[in-house]
């Protein structure tokens, strides 16, 4: 399991694009959908590249981002 | 706005989700605008010191003028440039109100520029959220008083020509030489690290309200990627080559 995890709104994106600039490890891409309001919207493309560093959060000027971590107990289970 | 439709695994703590004191409303910002960051950045201070049932925020003219739609704390619209007055006025009237006015350069900083300086002449006990982004974003991207000499806006196609129109205005050194303001500092919000020393330093000027040291302004670098015609990307890259040298950041005044 990674660890871990973004959840975009997809209404809320405005697809500007700075979440997939700023992410540090290439989890966050451009989709090939539109919402509602027209915009081409961000996706999570590696997923299992997710650390939960939060950086795409803190810059998301739209907060359409939530991150979910992986527990401590679980990812030592995991491994 | 809809629901996250996607379930979370088990195992999974949520580490970030919008803050309490945003309201469910999208904002109006334009795609890659630093307005929103700065918004969930107020909204996060108001919710970590558990003062939003007694805040009450000025909202501005220009692009942040729903900003009562956007927050669950009661608000007041003011005329342009007349929020820190109104902040005063609240703030006498009812010192146990939390009170914060929100604006922008070419609110506080060209028409309001005399409530701004008086009010921190004054020392009055409230917080000041400046974003400044160095253009007229509501309006079409016209020359501010803090638009950087030679930059290109509507009324500038040439740049600005400091001869005529003078120089980028510099609020919070301004503002740093009184002896009235408590806390005047300069921040950016171009990227991760920085974002969070903004929400460290929103965060210092609220508090300095709740313990009622007096006046605070936080004065945001921020980019109109609309205005400046550029993607978000790259206004951020023109807001660190070109914006910050002219707007260097750091606390500028700091008194106990």
């Amino acid at each position: 399991m990674p660890k871990g995890m973004t959840v975009i709104d997809k209404e809320r994106c405005k697809g500007c694009g700075l979440c997939v600039a700023a992410c540090p490890f290439g989890v966050l891409a451009f989709s090939e959908e539109h919402n509602s309001s027209g915009y081409n919207v961000a996706m999570a493309q590696h997923p299992e590249k997710c650390t939960a560093c939060m950086v795409c959060a803190q810059i998301c000027p739209d907060v359409a981002i939530e991150v979910y971590r992986l527990d401590r107990a679980e990812s030592k289970g995991a491994a | 706005m809809s629901p996250v439709e996607t379930s979370i695994p088990a195992g999974y703590t949520k580490v970030f989700g919008r803050p309490n004191s945003l309201s469910d409303a999208p904002t109006t910002y334009c795609p890659g605008c630093h307005h929103g960051v700065a918004t969930r950045l107020v909204a996060e201070v108001i919710d970590e010191l558990g003062i939003q049932e007694r805040t009450v925020g000025i909202a501005p003219v220009g692009c942040a003028v729903f900003l009562y739609r956007f927050y669950r704390c009661d608000f007041v619209q003011a005329a342009h440039g007349r929020a820190c007055a109104v902040a005063t006025g609240l703030k006498r009237a009812n010192p146990e109100l939390i009170v914060f006015s929100y604006q922008g350069d070419g609110d506080l900083a060209a028409i309001g520029t005399a409530e701004t300086v008086h009010a921190a002449n004054r020392g009055e006990n409230i917080t000041v959220v400046f974003i400044n982004n160095q253009i007229y974003g509501m309006t079409g991207g016209e020359m501010a008083p803090t638009t950087l000499a030679g930059q290109h806006t509507t009324t500038t196609p040439r740049g600005r020509d400091v001869a005529t129109t003078g120089y980028p205005l510099k609020i919070s050194e301004m503002l740093a030489q009184l002896d009235g303001p408590t806390y005047i500092t300069r921040q950016s919000l171009h990227d991760a690290p920085h974002v969070a020393k903004a929400r460290k330093a929103l965060l210092t000027g609220f508090q300095n309200q709740v313990e009622g040291k007096g006046f605070s302004l936080v004065e945001l670098v921020a980019s109109c990627p609309t205005n400046f015609k550029m993607s978000p990307q790259k206004a951020n890259k023109w807001l660190v080559e070109q914006a910050l040298p002219a707007f260097p950041l750091g606390d500028l005044k700091v008194r106990d």
